[in-house]
């Protein structure tokens, strides 16, 4: 083959390398702005554009509960005093609530006060933390008397 | 319930780029015959046409099963493979050519042993996407995949079966098979890891003290990477593999980063790293060695800094664009299509190729990141991430050493080396990471098992 031909050839090689590796970014390019694709990480405390709607808190009422009450599951009955301290949930038997069944994680999800309302935030457990009947992927403001679920156990803040 | 969203599984992508991956490769194989004066010989159209088929098979495998998996790491990798069997068979044609001049019997081409090991790791690639139909289900045996892990790990140093090939002892042969345990010893590990950090973590994360703004973790945490070091440093003194020990004390510490997100971990695991590396380098005549031939490799062109010289040397003559697929002189250099690959492929393809190929391993990693940031469990998250620093942190130690960045260490580069279990544990791990995609991408359907029918799919 002539010394032409094999460096046209050669040139057509690595022109073609590198159509490859700009297409491959040129998919990426549209990859990211797939809605379902972009999720807030773990910890990182971003805001993504708020998922959903939040179960609404009713105007006027005060927000402000005293205790936690589990309402169904095999805690059912047991009432957590919230006094300011971060209550955590899970599997792992150092959690404030130990959630012992398999629909749950190790670290479920924790709440805690913050801004003078009570939060819950969902610590990437598996099967999600529902508030209300919305899985939550952003930390929640707790409404009073509507039930937060994890695993089998469900929950309310009363006052 | 809501309509779900309809997700594009963009599986012609995927398609789309394996086709120009092969065509490459075609167009690859036909300028080696070319310059090299060898034609193509009909043996290589069959060659070409199995590789093709190959990556159709793989193609509808992720379709069937792991139709929203990224559509972007099975083309990367395929292209990586084909790269490294052009550049193999093209190391092929030149051995034969020297073996042809000295008149001794020629040595067997090994871009068929290749491409068998290739067949072999899409067989196990679409095994696992077939039978793993959910990733989470590894951490069941965290523990028992660290134990093998480990077990791989050491295999070497069994007697019988343990064997020592240039210095180290990495290869394990059993009924005339030879394998580098390593290799899958890295994936085992990193399921290890995924699975006991994400329990670990938070006690993990906690604080003691602030010195100097780093956050000092409580010194009875210290254990697990107390104990990681000391395997590494093990490996090191016992294998006398220093690539191995790297990755895995690296992949420890860029996990425990990423699992508790305290940078401590990095200087702690930077500080331990210093120490072992000083103490190795006092110790081990080895490891001294491999240090003053890369602070002078051309000092000991004709001894131990052989290969490095013959590689730089070899990387000059690419230079920019590159002498050319077939027209420079890659068999060189010792272990041209193993460890030295990267700098075979840089005088045929000039740094022009080499950055092409740089990208390609970025876009990877990048894709495996993606991944664990999408994937929806700690678990998930962790291990993919794991998986992806493996790439990288191999891709960095093999570039780096013959480069003369780093001093060299004997690890393969990932896809392109000659070398079946590598080969194979790679595509491991990218079947892993597919799998974990699909799982992130997957429009989601509750698995939740809740016997009461309150518990409804608000799609947010």
């Amino acid at each position: 083959m002539s010394e032409l031909a094999l460096t046209l050839l050669r040139f057509a090689f690595l022109g073609l390398l590198w159509v490859f590796v700009l297409i491959t970014v040129w998919a990426l390019r549209r990859d990211l702005r797939m809605p379902a694709d972009v999720r807030p990480e773990r910890t990182t405390r971003t805001r993504a554009p708020k998922p959903a709607k939040p179960p609404r808190v009713p105007r006027g009422k005060k927000v402000k509960g005293t205790r936690l009450v589990i309402t169904e599951g095999p805690l059912t009955g047991t009432e957590i005093p919230l006094d300011g301290a971060q209550i955590t949930l899970g599997r792992a038997p150092d959690s404030t609530i130990v959630v012992d069944d398999d629909y749950a994680s190790s670290r479920h999800a924790r709440i805690y006060e913050s801004e003078g309302v009570w939060m819950v935030e969902d610590l990437g457990s598996t099967n999600g933390t529902w508030l209300a009947r919305a899985r939550i992927t952003t930390p929640a403001v707790i409404p009073l008397n509507i039930s937060i679920r994890v695993g089998r156990t469900t929950l309310q803040m009363q006052k | 319930m809501t309509a779900l969203r309809r997700q594009p599984t963009r599986r012609w992508v995927e398609l789309m780029l394996l086709v120009f991956a092969w065509g490459l490769g075609v167009l690859g194989t036909l300028q080696v015959g070319a310059a090299t004066g060898e034609g193509t010989p009909s043996r290589l159209w069959i060659t070409v046409a199995v590789v093709g088929g190959l990556a159709l098979l793989m193609h509808v495998a992720v379709s069937i099963w792991a139709r929203y998996a990224d559509p972007i790491l099975l083309p990367v990798a395929t292209l990586l493979t084909i790269l490294g069997l052009i550049m193999i068979y093209r190391i092929d044609v030149a051995t034969a050519r020297r073996a042809e001049l000295n008149d001794s019997p020629l040595p067997t081409p090994d871009v068929y042993a290749q491409l068998t090991w290739f067949a072999i790791a899409v067989i196990l690639f679409i095994a696992l996407l077939v039978l793993l139909p959910d990733h989470r289900r590894l951490q069941r045996y965290t523990y028992t995949f660290g134990l093998i892990g480990l077990v791989l790990l050491v295999l070497p140093l069994a007697p019988v079966i343990g064997t020592t090939v240039n210095g180290a002892t990495l290869w394990v042969r059993v009924a005339g098979f030879s394998f580098q345990p390593a290799e899958m010893a890295k994936i085992f590990l990193t399921i290890f890891f995924a699975g006991y950090l994400v329990v670990t973590r938070d006690s993990l994360a906690l604080v003691r003290t602030k010195v100097l703004g780093i956050d000092l973790p409580r010194l009875k945490d210290l254990g697990p990477i107390l104990i990681a070091w000391l395997v590494s440093l093990g490996v090191l003194v016992f294998e006398r593999d220093l690539g191995t020990s790297l990755l895995f004390f690296g992949l420890f510490v860029s996990m425990l980063y990423i699992a508790t997100q305290r940078r401590s971990w990095l200087f702690i695991g930077g500080v331990l790293f210093l120490a072992g590396a000083y103490a190795a380098y006092q110790l081990f005549s080895h490891v001294q060695s491999r240090v003053t031939i890369w602070l002078d490799p051309f000092a000991y062109s004709d001894a131990g800094g052989y290969q490095i010289v013959q590689s730089l040397y070899g990387l000059a003559n690419g230079g920019m664009l590159g002498a050319g697929l077939g027209q420079g002189f890659p068999n060189l250099v010792p272990f041209a299509n193993t460890d030295f690959i990267f700098s075979a492929l840089g005088e045929e393809l000039g740094v022009t190729g080499l950055f092409a190929i740089l990208m390609l391993y970025a876009l990877l990693v990048e894709r495996g990141f993606r991944t664990a940031v999408t994937v929806r469990d700690g678990f998930g998250q962790l291990l993919a991430a794991g998986l992806s620093i493996t790439f990288a942190l191999q891709v960095f130690v093999i570039v780096g050493g013959v480069t003369g960045l780093i001093p060299l260490t004997g690890l393969t580069t990932p896809f392109l080396s000659y070398g079946g279990s590598s080969l194979i544990a790679n595509w491991i791990i990218v079947a892993l990471l597919l799998r974990m995609s699909d799982r992130a991408r997957r429009p989601e359907v509750p698995v939740i098992a809740m016997d009461e029918a309150a518990t409804q799919v608000v799609r947010l």
